[in-house]
């Protein structure tokens, strides 16, 4: 049984009479493998995120998904998150005043908590987000800042990796965790993906560059076009499209 | 544990409409007969054992309140009051306790159940414990029934005790400052507070003294149908320093009870009094039914120059805060400030701000309002700060930021600003934002439950206010927002 589940999916905004953003999206994740999404801006590579992690905005009007067997559309938000689903967000969201250290300890123990887990000790805490930070170039001062405020780009997304390390989530949504990175940082948050890579975690990376690729090397790369999978291949597909565009599946659109 | 952590096991234990502090003592009490004449007030006056001219102070208070309407500009809405129809005077039936032992163990387990601090629930109980030291002066209905430390702070020179016990014992000193900030006269609630207040908390802190721990009172009101009317004075004398914390509770009831306190604060040259609430009064079920009128006039006079006075308020409680804690800035070179987080959910009614009275030179004020609005409250702050024709180089700073939940509640800012003197500078900042659905998503995404994400973006917001509190209330009063937010989400 694959981890995750997607069969026919379909959804639009929630309360719009207007067109679907997904229309019949199909793809099966199994754990140990990490599969990209690429494909033109507008096709829904950011919806489909949203809707795995349970965000409100949309209704999924046909299709289905399920995570280890359970269906995961019936599932609360923080219920999918402590059954394991992160998401590192395109564009992560400022908490003013929540120190990212308060935020994180308290994103953990809510997880422990509803898995029935003993919640972490200080001591335990400080160590392991000390070690995870050191890895990723970030700064004591900036676990003491509100979460995300005042942070660059990058530290964001370097941020968002941070907490991916901590919560260790087994189904892992990037979306596009590159853009906004130099090429030094680039290599940094590699690295921390790759470091998660393991037998029992799957990931899902939506990217625009093959560069990132050369760096956390895909099982599977999936070419998504208005709301579709409408091509799937081995990592070699993504330097196809790196040289060739977009153009092959636009035609249609032109 | 943290904090946050632990404000959310708060939340999850308590059901809605569970107020916590909401159980009634079973105490046998000794009550004034019902309602208002200048009997009462003579009955009240004969129980403390005043001096003459207190009882004249007093029924000159009433007489003036008898030609005095209530004041109706607030933007709160309530039915009238029967003044009438309550109780002025409640005491416990025991004699006022002259040490810990003759306490009325009842009430001891009451102070017990409201959770205060341990450390201070020990110093209640007589029992010193490590860490800092608190003296505690609890007054129960309207009687004071335990002045902790007395003696190690005498050893300072401090005196803290029972307004009551100090009009016997330092009539001088009373008499010179009692009405001084806030005048028989001022207004309804404070003029009919002189008239009939039977209780509150006294400390004079003498020339240079830094007050050697933080001095505390717990109100609680228990009686139905009484009015609680403390009386708070405070005095700084030159170069002293005090810190001083105030918590408030009452039980559950259908009715509304009046509470209406008068809060003075004198700070002499040099002197610094910081003064700290957190107000927890019942609100009211979620339908609007009970909960305190609080109806409260705390003012501060930085009498000496380069004095400063600093109130800082967590306000979560009561079906109805009328409450303004002001400063008037006399002396050359003093600072006033206002910290507040003002919460409120249910059918709960804030009206709340402050008063920046800039008459000396060099003046400053600092203002730092958080309001917080949930269910179907209504959360106004409303602000004046003003400089006198002598105020050269007074500078304000005001930033009132409000944040609403749900969208059956209101937010409103209402400052006024009066500059008489041109060197003046104000600046005022506000803002008014909702809890955005992108914050509560991203939250709940790693994995936090509506709620526990709610009271972690709230504390959040009124994190700079929070940071102004000694440690102790500041991690009481995180808990007390996350209960106070209860059933706003979702
Ligand atoms: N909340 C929303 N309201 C209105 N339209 C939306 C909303 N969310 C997505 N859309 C629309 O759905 C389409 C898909 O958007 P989405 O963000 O999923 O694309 P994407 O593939 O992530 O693009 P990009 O590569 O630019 O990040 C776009 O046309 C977008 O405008
Ligand atoms: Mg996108």
């Amino acid at each position: 049984m694959a981890m995750l589940d997607i069969d026919n999916l379909h959804a639009k905004i929630d309360g719009d009479e207007g067109q679907e953003i997904l229309k019949g999206l199909s793809l099966k994740v199994n754990p140990g493998e990490v599969h990209a999404i690429m494909g033109p801006n507008g096709s829904g590579k950011s919806t489909l995120s949203y809707i795995l992690a349970g965000k409100e905005d949309y209704e999924v009007t046909d299709g289905s998904v399920t995570l280890d067997g359970e269906d995961l559309l019936e599932m609360e938000i923080d219920e999918r998150a402590a059954k394991g689903v992160f998401l590192a967000f395109q564009y992560p969201v400022e908490v003013p005043g929540v120190a990212t250290m308060t935020f994180l300890r308290s994103a953990l123990n809510a997880q422990r908590k509803k898995r029935g887990e003993a919640e972490i000790s200080t001591p335990d805490f400080l160590r392991l987000v000390r070690d995870k930070a050191a890895n990723l170039g970030i700064s004591q001062d900036m676990l003491r800042r509100g979460v995300n405020v005042g942070f660059s780009g990058g530290e964001k997304k370097r941020a968002e990796i941070l907490q991916m390390a901590i919560l260790e989530p087994k189904l892992c949504i990037l979306d596009e965790t590159d853009s906004g990175l130099d090429i030094d940082a680039l290599k940094v948050v590699s690295e921390g993906v790759n470091a998660l890579r393991s037998p029992d975690r799957a990931m899902i990376v939506i990217t625009h560059y093959q560069r990132l690729l050369n760096h956390i090397v895909p099982d599977f790369v999936h070419v998504m076009h208005k709301g579709r999978i409408v091509r799937s291949g081995g990592k070699e597909l993504a330097l196809e499209l790196e040289a060739n565009g977009y153009a092959e599946y636009q035609q249609d659109a032109a | 544990m943290p904090a946050v952590q632990e404000t959310v096991d708060q939340v999850r234990s308590i059901d809605v409409d569970q107020y916590k502090y909401g159980f009634f003592t079973e105490i046998e009490s000794e009550k004034a007969p019902k309602g208002l004449t200048e009997d009462t007030i003579r009955f009240i006056s004969a129980k403390k054992d005043e001096p003459e001219w207190m009882l004249e102070w007093r029924l000159e208070a009433f007489r003036r309140w008898q030609t005095m309407r209530e004041p109706e500009w607030a933007r709160v809405s309530y039915p009238p009051i029967a003044y009438q129809e309550l109780y002025y005077y409640s005491a416990p039936k025991r004699k006022t306790a002259l040490s810990i032992d003759d306490i009325d163990p009842e009430i001891l387990k009451t102070y017990e159940k409201l959770g205060i601090p341990l450390r201070e629930r020990d110093a209640l109980l007589g029992i010193e414990s490590g860490g800092a030291k608190v003296a505690v002066d609890a007054v129960f209905d309207s009687v004071s029934v335990a002045t902790t430390f007395k003696e190690e702070l005498a050893k300072a020179g401090v005196i803290f005790m029972p307004i009551s016990e100090a009009i016997r014992e330092y009539p001088d000193l009373v008499r010179k400052y009692l009405g001084s900030v806030v005048p028989v006269t001022d207004n309804f609630f404070a003029t009919l507070n002189s008239a009939v207040f039977s209780d509150g908390s006294f400390v004079y802190v003498p020339k240079g003294v830094r007050c050697p721990m933080e001095l505390s009172t717990y109100f609680r009101i228990n009686e139905r149908n009484t009015g609680q009317f403390e009386r708070t004075l405070i005095i700084a004398d030159e170069g002293a320093y005090v810190s001083y914390l105030e918590g408030c509770t009452a039980p559950q009831r259908d009715e509304n009870q009046l509470h209406a306190a008068v809060v003075e604060l004198v700070a002499l040259a040099d002197a610094e009094i910081k003064y700290s609430t957190v107000q927890n009064w019942y609100p009211g079920d979620s339908q609007g039914k009970g909960g305190i009128f609080n109806f409260v006039t705390k003012r501060g006079d930085c009498r000496g120059d380069r004095s400063k006075i600093s109130w800082t308020q967590v306000e979560t409680g009561s079906a109805i805060t009328w409450k303004y804690p002001s400063c008037i800035l006399r002396g050359d070179n003093s600072q006033g400030e206002f910290y507040s987080i003002a919460i409120s959910n249910g059918r709960q009614q804030v009206d709340s701000g402050t008063k920046m009275i800039h008459l000396g030179k060099n003046t400053s004020s600092r203002i730092i309002s958080k309001g917080i609005a949930a269910g179907y409250s209504d959360n106004t702050y409303r602000g004046l700060v003003s400089a006198h024709r002598k105020a050269t180089n007074a500078r304000n700073f005001t930033n009132c930021d409000s944040l609403l939940i749900g969208d059956k509640c209101g937010a409103h800012t209402v400052p006024y600003i009066e500059s008489k003197n041109s060197s003046a500078h104000f600046e005022h900042e506000a803002t008014t934002s909702k809890i955005s659905e992108d914050q509560l998503f991203y939250c709940r995404q790693r994995g936090l439950d509506p709620e526990e994400a709610t009271a972690l973006i709230v504390n959040g917001f009124v994190k700079d206010v929070l940071q102004q509190l000694p440690m102790e209330f500041a991690v009481e009063a995180q808990k007390l927002i996350a209960v106070s937010l209860e059933g706003s989400v979702g």
